[in-house]
This record gives C-alpha cells, sequence and structure tokens, in this order.
C-alpha cells in the first residue's frame, strides 16, 4: 500500500515535472513562434549611426545592420520591419516585446548580457584609433610629445598618453576636438574606430585617413530577449553569425558600407573557414 | 612626498573606499602637481596682466583725445558684455586660425598657445572690470588735489603715477579685491579650450578612476584654499594703506 501510494506520488511528481519543463521551453521560444506566425520579423536598428544604420535621402533606414537583419529575414522566410533605437532605450526596446531582435552597434559588456541575450560569436569590435591628415602618421609609437586631439572624460586619452607618451589636448566636445583637427592644432584625433570610420564615410573628411591598427578592442553585440537566449531564437542568431563569419558575408559587407576592413573581421573569417573546410 | 602621502591614502581605499588615487598613485600625482603649477602660473598672470590693463586702460579712459576715450568704452563694452566662457572659444578657435604657427608636419605649433590665449582673454575680460574699478578711485579723488599735482608742474602722466593712483588705489581696493576673486575662480573654465588646469586635470581622474566626489572635494578644497590667500593678501594690503583719520 505504502509502495503504491510513494510511485504514484513519484509519477505524479515525474510527471508535473514533465509538464513544468514543457511550458518552460514553451515561455523559451514563445517569440521565435510569434514571428513565424505573423511572418514578420521586428529588428531594432540604429538610424544615426552611419554606415550601420541611417537614413538614406528618401528616408528609409539602410546600413551594413539593416543588410544583416534582411538577411536573418530572409532566412527564416519572413518579412522584415525595422524600429529605429537609440543608445539608451535599445534595451527596454528587446525586454519590452517591442522588437524581437537588436542589431544597433552595441559593445558587449558583462552588464548589459544580464538584461538582453547576446548569442555568440560577436559580429564586429571597435576599438581605439586616430583620426589624422593622411600620411600624418604611421604608426602609435610616433605620437610620443605630439599633440592629440580627445573628448574631455574618454578613458582612451589616459590610455595613449601612459602607452605612447601622446600629449593628449582634451576638448569638452567631439566638435571641438575635432575643429582643434582641422585647424592643425594637433597631429591627430583619438576615438572610438567605428566613429572614426563613421565621420571618414560621411564625406566631410577629405585628405584625413585612419591610419593605425585598432587598439583596446571591444566586441559588439546583436541580442536577443534574455528568456529566449537559450532556446531556439538565440541558437538560430549564433547560426547566422557563425555562417556571416564563415561565408564572408560581413567582410562583404563592410566593403559595400565603405567601412575600413578590421582585423577582427578577417580573422573571424579565416578560422571559420578554416574550420568549415575541414 | 607621495611617499608619505601613499600609505594613508591607499589604506583610506581599501577600508572605505574613499578614492583620493592622486594621492597613491604616480601617475596621478604627477598630473595632479603638473595641474597645479599651470592653474598657479595661469592665475598669477591673469590677474598680473588684468591690473596692468586697468590701470593703463583707467589712465587712457581719462584722455583728453576723444579717439582713445571711444575706443577705451568700445573695449569696455565689448569684454564685459560677453561671456568669458565665449570669448575662450572665440580666442582660441577664431583668433587663433590668424596668428602665426610653424608647421611641424602633421599639426602647428602655435604662436600663442592655449595658455597663452587664455591668459590674453582673461587679462582682458577682468581688466575691461578693472578699468571701471579704477575709474571709480580716480573720480572720488577730489578735483582739487589734481588741481595742485598739475601747479606744480606735474604732466598728466606723472599726476596719474605719483598722486592719483596710489589716492585712487585705496578707494577701489575693496571691490577690485572682489574682481580678482572672480577672476582667480573664473581660470577655471580655460578647460574649453584644453588648458591643463585643476578642473580640467581631475575632470580626467574622476573619468579614468570613476571617483567623482573624491575629486570634487579635492577642486574644492583646493580653490577655498587659493581664494582664502588672495584675500588674506589683498586685506593686508588695504589694511597697509589705511590713512589715520581719512578711512
Amino acid at each position: 500500500m505504502l509502495k503504491r501510494t510513494l510511485l504514484g506520488a513519484l509519477a505524479t511528481a515525474v510527471a508535473l515535472g514533465f509538464t513544468f519543463a514543457a511550458t518552460q521551453a514553451d515561455a523559451a521560444n514563445e517569440r521565435f513562434k510569434q514571428v513565424l506566425e505573423r511572418g514578420k520579423l521586428v529588428v531594432g536598428v540604429k538610424a544615426d549611426y552611419k554606415p550601420w544604420g541611417f537614413r538614406d535621402p528618401s528616408g528609409k533606414l539602410v546600413g551594413m545592420e539593416i543588410d544583416m537583419a534582411q538577411d536573418v529575414a530572409d532566412a527564416l522566410g519572413v518579412e522584415l520591419e525595422l524600429v529605429p533605437v537609440q543608445s539608451s532605450n535599445r534595451m527596454q526596446f528587446l525586454e519590452q516585446g517591442k522588437i524581437d531582435l537588436m542589431i544597433a552597434t552595441m559593445s558587449d559588456k558583462a552588464n548589459r548580457r544580464k538584461v538582453v541575450g547576446v548569442p555568440q560569436p560577436n559580429y564586429y569590435t571597435s576599438g581605439t584609433n586616430l583620426l589624422a591628415k593622411t600620411g600624418a602618421v604611421k604608426a602609435w609609437t610616433e605620437l610620443e610629445g605630439k599633440p592629440v586631439c580627445g573628448k574631455q572624460g574618454a578613458f582612451y586619452n589616459k590610455v595613449v598618453a601612459k602607452r605612447y607618451g601622446a600629449k593628449i589636448v582634451a576638448f569638452v566636445g567631439n566638435a571641438e576636438a575635432k575643429q582643434a583637427l582641422r585647424d592643425g592644432k594637433c597631429i591627430g584625433w583619438v576615438y572610438d574606430d567605428s566613429s572614426i570610420m563613421a565621420d571618414l564615410a560621411s564625406g566631410d573628411w577629405e585628405g584625413f585617413e585612419m591610419p593605425l591598427n585598432t587598439e583596446d578592442d571591444t566586441p559588439w553585440a546583436l541580442a536577443v530577449p534574455l528568456e529566449e537566449h537559450g532556446g531556439i531564437w538565440g541558437n538560430f542568431m549564433s547560426g547566422m553569425t557563425y555562417n556571416w563569419h564563415a561565408s564572408g558575408r560581413l567582410i562583404e559587407l563592410e566593403k559595400k558600407w565603405g567601412i575600413q576592413p578590421t582585423q577582427y573581421l578577417a580573422n573571424m573569417h579565416e578560422r571559420m573557414k578554416a574550420y568549415e573546410a575541414q | 612626498m607621495l611617499d608619505l602621502l601613499t600609505p594613508f591614502f591607499r589604506r583610506l581605499y581599501d577600508e572605505t573606499g574613499w578614492n583620493f588615487v592622486i594621492f597613491y598613485e604616480q601617475y596621478e600625482w604627477d598630473r595632479f602637481v603638473a595641474a597645479i603649477w599651470v592653474s598657479l602660473e595661469l592665475i598669477v598672470a591673469s590677474l598680473f596682466f588684468s591690473l596692468v590693463v586697468g590701470i593703463v586702460g583707467a589712465w587712457l579712459q581719462g584722455s583728453p583725445i576723444r579717439a582713445v576715450r571711444l575706443f577705451m568704452s568700445g573695449y569696455i563694452q565689448f569684454f564685459r558684455n560677453t561671456p568669458p566662457y565665449v570669448q575662450l572659444l572665440f580666442f582660441f578657435f577664431v583668433l587663433g586660425n590668424f596668428t602665426p604657427k610653424v608647421d611641424m608636419g602633421g599639426y602647428y605649433e602655435p604662436m600663442i598657445t592655449s595658455f597663452g590665449w587664455a591668459v590674453i582673454s582673461l587679462s582682458f575680460f577682468a581688466g575691461a572690470f578693472n578699468v571701471e574699478i579704477f575709474r571709480a578711485g580716480i573720480e572720488a579723488v577730489p578735483e582739487s588735489t589734481r588741481e595742485a599735482a598739475e601747479s606744480l608742474g606735474y604732466s598728466r602722466l606723472m599726476a596719474y603715477v605719483y598722486v592719483i593712483l596710489p589716492l585712487a588705489f585705496r578707494v577701489c581696493l575693496p571691490s577690485l579685491n572682489n574682481n580678482l576673486v572672480n577672476l582667480l575662480k573664473t581660470t577655471t573654465q580655460a578647460y574649453a579650450i584644453a588648458v591643463p588646469e585643476m578642473l580640467y586635470t581631475l575632470n580626467q581622474v574622476w573619468s579614468d578612476n570613476v571617483n567623482v566626489p573624491e575629486m570634487m572635494i579635492v577642486l574644492f578644497v583646493y580653490y577655498v584654499g587659493l581664494v582664502a590667500v588672495l584675500v588674506w593678501g589683498m586685506h593686508r594690503w588695504e589694511r597697509k594703506m589705511k590713512i589715520p583719520g581719512y578711512g
């Protein structure tokens, strides 16, 4: 009698456990299913970060990250809807379900991974580099003792000053720092390389270049809702990113949008391609 | 010096989290000391030149030539009616492009550095107020005294230097004191054109070390101390110039 009761309890427990696991798995994949059901993928992108995400003269959102979003929609066989997001609200958009996926120039930081799901590998990196007149600088070491413009409060001011002995001339805002560079008050402007690339791509910096190798790289992350991270959606995006690297698609997009080739993408392509061949 | 401070401030950080990094890390300490020198040089130079501008300007203001008087009032209007912050930016970014510079290959070494522009701009700014302060003092000197000097054969300049100015100084010291204290504090705005003075440097320190409250305290103590020294000196001067029975 006792044995039967125990067995019954065990069976119930197991059954309950299964049900629980099932609902959890359902919850984890809910967003993914929604995307397929409604036949439309909603992606949060930047609208003010040329050439990653910006508006063309007709007002349409275009850019490297928009092309990536299109790739994802095509792979799923659904329509694509773009929602412009800002750095300050992009993670909230994802949390609140306003978007299914975020590809918006976000740096991959430990505290952010607590809020959104970050499928690996990363699709891009940015770090410290220099905007300078063409031919003026060829190596970081040449900066010793020379005035280099920067923005007050940027962490790489100290890094560049300590590592290379550059004389940092930091201004309150980027506009002043860039004006000082144009006026020849310093040999270069030290800043985030993705932002420098954006400036170069804007066409306002004729006769300037980004001559150095980027240092202190921080990876960029696309993001899915945190609860989908371990489910189909997160794994799917990991696969997408892997294939982007392996096929050289990201390098191709880099070229298409006039972004200076980054070592990171070249390295990743080399690695993933090698694995594929085996 | 740093060796003496290090143990205490490192312990303070370890035990309480108060991060006065400038007192226990060599690099930050060097930056801090450099900032003390730059800010002191900036203050002394600006105070000195603003007084020169004030004294010379007040003399020119009393000139018998109308064009000179007009020029002076134009100068005062221009500098008194624009914010010092805007003046700094204007001098550095606009006038700075018209001054001679040496091509150093990739950048230019300007004849007037950002420090130079800060001194020029701040001196002329405070100088404009000093001119008016000295005028108040000069006008307080009785007409009869001026006439007495003239009748003794003093030229206009001589009378100004030996008779009027010494008397005028006494009257204008309190308001001069005010203006110089203001100038001392305004030197922090030179951070806008990247003069590595105290505010500029500590701003960078707190950005690098995320210790804003601590560095704010240092900044406050530093300027309270400097102003106290200046005011103490000015008060001593005031007392020295006191004429018994004349106030």
